[in-house]
């Protein structure tokens, strides 16, 4: 036993050191901030890119890219170039915690970007803490991301779902108020804060269904909510389950009004997801905060569709494209304000100095006792296999305040579509 | 047991200590925090290759136990969050009491069953994990499952004493605990009443040993070593969910145990290294061959998958005995000085 352990532990050591000399030499560069030379910038995140939530989502991170590519081919930004290193997370937050590590100690990124999902992100929060990495731009609207005291250096993107929830509530009180209102959400901190700030206008809804990603069957729960007579439903779903709802619901013959999370509402993919299904979507309310992807007149839709052909290999522009470069756009302005010696604290202090205006049709909120992403949002209708937006923008926030109409008018692009220094 | 077997595998467990505790000031953060991993694993698949390799007894549902082990650690942890060092050694504790409970009661069921229908009930253990969080979603959070309130390592080590390191001691710690207790365990009358039973249960019930009672026994070992593999991975992710556990989790252990060599604990360590090795090592690959994006995302999840099972047949092929037979089969053809 014991020589024969001994030389098990043998063979244990020297692969752990193979392994170890194979990991060093990609570290710092100068400077002493991690992930930053006089040239690069190494960015990471993790997204769905196969699994229960890649419908759609897949498509961001590699727009986020081609817009950093966009700017690296025209100089960079204070001379640096931006690397995104994009890892697979399959939307399990099992993944989400190792490709994280990987991200943070092997490849010493700069900062984390724009990490998506609720389940997933909130697992590496306090791991990202205690490593002092920024944390910007989380791709999800739990209210989890806006807590400056207990994680300074993470910041949202979304307006969260409770904020949505009031905006959709509004309408369905305005438009359905004699209907049934029921509600399916992901089992998670996504449904529920959707539920909470849809129950905050509606009161209690008349019923209630949730979800697991991991279970792609939504049939008992369409029943249920069938048999309650619901007339309007309220989804807090991923693409891939806003389009199993909706084509289940079909599938037993119901037709109820469907009103939809943002995140889970894009017409391109969830006409993809249904294929032949595809007109069930007419009349499909959601919501949305950034320029559609099909309105060709936009000055902003102009810009990504430019970088789009030039850098992102002409992928179908949807609006999970228009969100992906519009979290490059963000950060490349944050970069600009942190000025030309990086570091992370000059990072994060100039997103808390927030004064940021984009794409975005509602306000930016950051400031040191506010993390938040966007504070609101405008509804869309799909007409015709197109969503269009209807009605005013509305802002509101995450408490009982009222749900407003958000008038300032829509920012345009630079001429060469790169934020300037500030 | 005499005191002489002890005597010797405390001889073998000091210097490995000090070899765990040497790679730990060597390699880098990322490579501690893998290494950790290989300790948390060992744990499991020590356990498994006694109860397989020994007993005989097939286990597809290890990463079940596992699971209960991780989240009687969250539960126990969250819920004495704050109040000091000592609360980690309690959950850690409370972990290995509920999934010996649990071990009992499965292997009360598998004592009566044999092969396939044994393979059966474990399977169905393992696959009932996701059901069982989103069920009871109030104490388990479904999916998104639970993060783990975990303090930072000891002062008394240094303010900036890396966080890893302090991982990598604990997994290890109580890997090299398992290896020992189940060392000299298997060298003693239990051990030798497990192989009776495995070998010939009719033979084993001639000579006095109570057949269901090993069996029961060697599958609660089994699982309390599995409940402490799966708490060190509650405390190495700091945090739990069903994802964490899945199916392929179960048979990627059965397979790395086969691979490493039924019933040998050197066997067992050379699994828990493949486990983390492996698939580390397809990622690294898939990412220096520069292949079209699709492809790369399609290789990603199935190309380990692949290597895996390339392995296991090769293993199987050369080395029926698995890698731990390495060095005997060395010997063997070695002529005799």
């Amino acid at each position: 036993m014991t020589p024969s352990m001994r030389r098990g532990l043998a063979v244990l050591a020297a692969l752990a050191l193979t392994a170890g000399c194979s990991g060093d030499g990609q570290g710092s560069g100068g400077g002493g901030t991690p992930g930053v030379t006089d040239t690069e910038i190494l960015v990471g995140t993790h997204m769905p890119l196969t699994g229960p939530a890649a419908a759609g989502y897949s498509k961001i991170a590699p727009a986020t890219r081609a817009y950093f590519d966009y700017v690296n081919a025209n100089g960079g930004v204070h001379g640096r170039k931006i690397t995104y290193k994009i890892m697979d997370d399959t939307y399990n937050p099992a993944t989400t915690q190792q490709v994280v590590r990987e991200l943070v100690l092997q490849d010493k990124v700069f900062a984390i970007l724009n990490g998506l999902g609720t389940p997933t992100h909130s697992g590496v929060l306090d791991f990202l803490k205690t490593n002092r990495v920024p944390d910007l731009f989380v791709a999800s609207g739990s209210r989890s991301w806006d807590q400056p005291d207990k994680y300074p250096g993470t910041f949202g993107f979304n307006p969260d779902y409770t904020v949505e929830g009031k905006i959709l509530a509004t309408h369905v009180k305005a438009a359905h108020a004699d209907h049934k209102a029921c509600f399916l959400g992901q089992d998670d901190d996504f449904g529920r804060d959707s539920l909470a700030g849809i129950e905050q206008i509606l009161g209690p809804v008349a019923a209630k269904q949730s979800y697991v990603t991991s279970n792609p069957n939504v049939g008992p729960q369409m029943g249920a909510l069938k048999q309650s007579g619901c007339q309007v439903v309220m989804l807090a779903t991923v693409p891939g389950f806003t389009a199993l709802a909706i084509g289940t619901a079909a599938k037993i013959g119901w037709r109820p009004q469907f009103v939809v999370s943002n995140v889970g509402a894009d017409p391109a993919t969830l006409t993809r997801s249904l294929g032949a299904s595809a007109p069930l979507l007419e009349g499909l309310v959601a919501t949305n905060y950034l320029p559609l992807a099909t309105d060709d007149a936009n000055p902003w839709i102009q810009l990504y569709r430019k970088v789009n052909s030039a850098h992102n290999g002409n992928a179908q522009l949807d609006n999970n494209v228009v969100y992906g470069m519009s979290v490059g756009y963000l950060f490349v302005q944050s970069l600009q304000a942190a000025g030309p010696d990086l570091t992370r604290e000059k990072l994060i202090a100039a997103v808390e100095k927030g004064g940021f205006t984009g794409p975005g049709l509602a306000p930016l909120r950051f400031s040191p006792d506010d993390h938040s992403g966007y504070g609101g949002e405008r509804l869309t209708r799909i007409t015709g296999g197109k969503a269009v937006y209807f009605g005013t923008a509305y802002q509101t926030d995450e408490g009982d305040g009222p749900v407003q109409a958000y008038q300032a008018a829509p920012v345009a692009p630079p001429p060469n579509g790169i934020p300037a220094a500030s | 047991m005499t005191g002489r077997t002890w005597l010797r595998h405390l001889a073998f467990l000091l210097p490995a200590a000090v070899a765990v505790l040497a790679l730990t000031y060597l390699l880098p953060p990322f490579r501690t925090y893998q290494l950790a991993t290989v300790g948390a694993y060992l744990c499991v698949t020590a356990g498994l290759t006694v109860l397989t390799g020994l007993n005989g007894q097939l286990s597809l549902g290890h990463g079940a136990l596992m699971a209960t082990g991780a989240y009687t650690l969250a539960l126990t942890q969250n819920a004495l969050a704050g109040r000091g060092q000592w609360t980690l050694l309690v959950s850690t504790a409370a972990a290995v009491v509920v999934t010996t409970a649990v071990g009992a009661v499965i292997g009360c069921a598998a004592a009566r069953l044999r092969g396939p229908y044994l393979a059966g009930l474990t399977l169905a253990v393992a696959v009932v994990v996701p059901s069982v969080t989103s069920t009871f979603e109030s104490v388990f959070n479904s999916d998104q499952g639970l993060s783990v309130a975990l303090d930072p390592p000891p002062l008394a080590l240094g303010a900036t004493f890396p966080y890893e390191r302090w991982q990598a001691w604990l997994s290890w710690a109580g890997a090299l605990l398992t290896l020992f207790l189940l060392a000299n365990l298997v060298r003693g009358r239990f051990g030798r009443n497990l192989r009776a039973v495995r070998d010939d249960e009719a033979a084993a019930r001639l000579a006095g040993i109570s057949v269901a009672r090993t069996q029961v026994s060697a599958f609660v070992v089994s699982a309390a070593c599995a409940g402490l593999g799966g708490a060190l991975f509650a405390v190495l992710a700091q945090s739990v969910s069903p994802g964490a556990f899945p199916l392929t989790l179960s048979l990627f252990l059965l397979m790395a145990v086969v691979i490493g060599g039924l019933g040998s604990l050197t066997g067992a360590v050379c699994g828990a290294v493949l486990l983390v090795a492996l698939p580390a090592a397809t990622h690294s690959l898939t990412d220096a061959v520069h292949v079209s994006p699709a492809v790369a995302q399609r290789l990603e999840g199935n190309l380990p998958l692949a290597v895996f099972g390339v392995v296991l047949i090769v293993v199987m092929l050369a080395l029926p005995g698995g890698l731990a037979s390495l060095g005997r089969t060395l010997r063997r053809e070695r002529p005799d000085p």
